[in-house]
């Protein structure tokens, strides 16, 4: 079954089963893997994406849920026009702090800081740790990731 | 001997005058017996009616009280998960609508139906329930008179209050959880008749102990 969504500003028509979820239609169709597996069950937030600008688990949301609708993933955060202030200023402040280590989580993690800067332009820690909590890291940055936000908020 | 044949010859008559005096003694009390009887059933009655009345909120409360449906309608901003009612992993918490906070929407994962992949559970309009709407801890006198409260429940009449649990779809979840999750114990339609007798006695609440 054919559905129809734009991902990254572009229009896509996807013919997958209804029930696929929407990571493995990135990943597997569109080739989009900067998008990542990790749990596959709503527990680690590497999936992160942005459905119609909100954060939501690839690996739960299914084809049929995204018919019509706007899909964000980080390769939508390019360095061009297209891309917001706010993910340019995640991307800065991640760069300047060396925010990654392994990196795998990264995508998600920055995926769900410019969903809450969209929203929060200035979070204070308590706002970061409940927006970010979903979202976990092997590595620990978990300090580094707060300090980027709280820099990429300063850029805003 | 002689005696013994003496007594055994009496003894009838003796239980007999025994058994017939009681009568006469019961008989002469058997009216004032009657009334006092009656005077008590009827003392009995006004007692036991209202407790009877508030006894029909029980069932419901049992019903309100399960994981399934208590896990979102806590009085706190933390949704919890589980039949050990654990808070909602990943931090998740109320926001402003109670739909969630920034990246931890409901409907980040929580989608109209169960999750056939990853077992996370679904159902339309998946959400917390405000919290002046949180049971969590309330004993049933309690519990009935926020269920109520218009002012708690969302201005929700009794037969409103009726109709969300006999039919809003979120609702019946709890009775198709899907997964390993325990679905609530009574019967939905066993449930809805007992709903539906405690609505029409007037939605009697119990006293609260003291």
């Amino acid at each position: 079954m054919a559905f129809t969504a734009t991902i990254n500003g572009k229009k896509n028509s996807i013919d997958v089963d209804p029930e696929t979820p929407l990571l493995w239609v990135l990943r597997d169709e569109l080739k989009l893997t900067g998008t990542k597996f990790g749990c596959g069950a709503a527990l680690c937030g590497a999936c992160t994406v942005h459905l119609d600008g909100e954060a939501v688990r690839s690996c739960q949301i299914q084809a049929r849920d995204v018919e019509g609708r706007d899909v964000t993933t980080i390769e939508g955060f390019t360095a061009d026009a297209s891309t917001t202030p706010v993910a340019k200023a995640v991307q800065a402040a991640w760069i300047k702090l060396d925010v990654a280590q392994c990196g795998y989580c990264q995508p998600g993690q920055i995926m769900s800081a410019v969903g809450l800067l969209t929203q929060i332009p200035k979070p204070t820690d308590d706002d970061i740790d409940k927006a970010m909590d979903g979202n976990v890291c092997r590595c620990a940055t978990y300090h580094r990731i707060r300090a980027a936000i709280h820099e990429a908020a300063k850029a805003i | 001997m002689g005696r013994h044949r003496n007594f055994l010859t009496v003894l009838p008559f003796a239980i007999a005058a025994v058994v017939i005096g009681i009568g006469v003694i019961a008989s002469a009390q058997a009216p004032l017996d009657r009334n006092l009887l009656i005077a008590d059933a009827n003392a009995a009655d006004e007692k036991i009616a209202p407790a009877k009345a508030s006894q029909l909120f029980s069932p419901v409360a049992a019903v309100l009280r399960h994981p399934r449906c208590m896990n979102c309608h806590p009085r706190d901003d933390r949704p919890r998960q589980g039949d050990d009612r654990h808070p909602h992993l990943q931090n998740i918490v109320r926001g402003d609508d109670n739909l969630g906070f920034v990246n931890g929407r409901c409907t980040a994962c929580h989608r109209d139906e169960n999750s056939q992949h990853s077992g996370v559970p679904g159902a339309p309009t998946w959400h917390l329930a405000p919290l002046s709407m949180g049971w969590q801890g309330l004993g049933d006198a309690e519990l009935c008179s926020t269920l109520i409260d218009k002012e708690k429940n969302g201005g929700k009449d009794i037969a409103a209050l009726v109709e969300h649990m006999a039919k809003d779809p979120l609702v019946l979840w709890g009775w198709t959880p899907g997964g390993d999750r325990t679905p609530v114990s009574t019967p939905h339609p066993q449930f809805v008749k007992e709903l539906t007798a405690w609505a029409d006695a007037g939605a009697p609440c119990p006293t609260a102990a003291k």
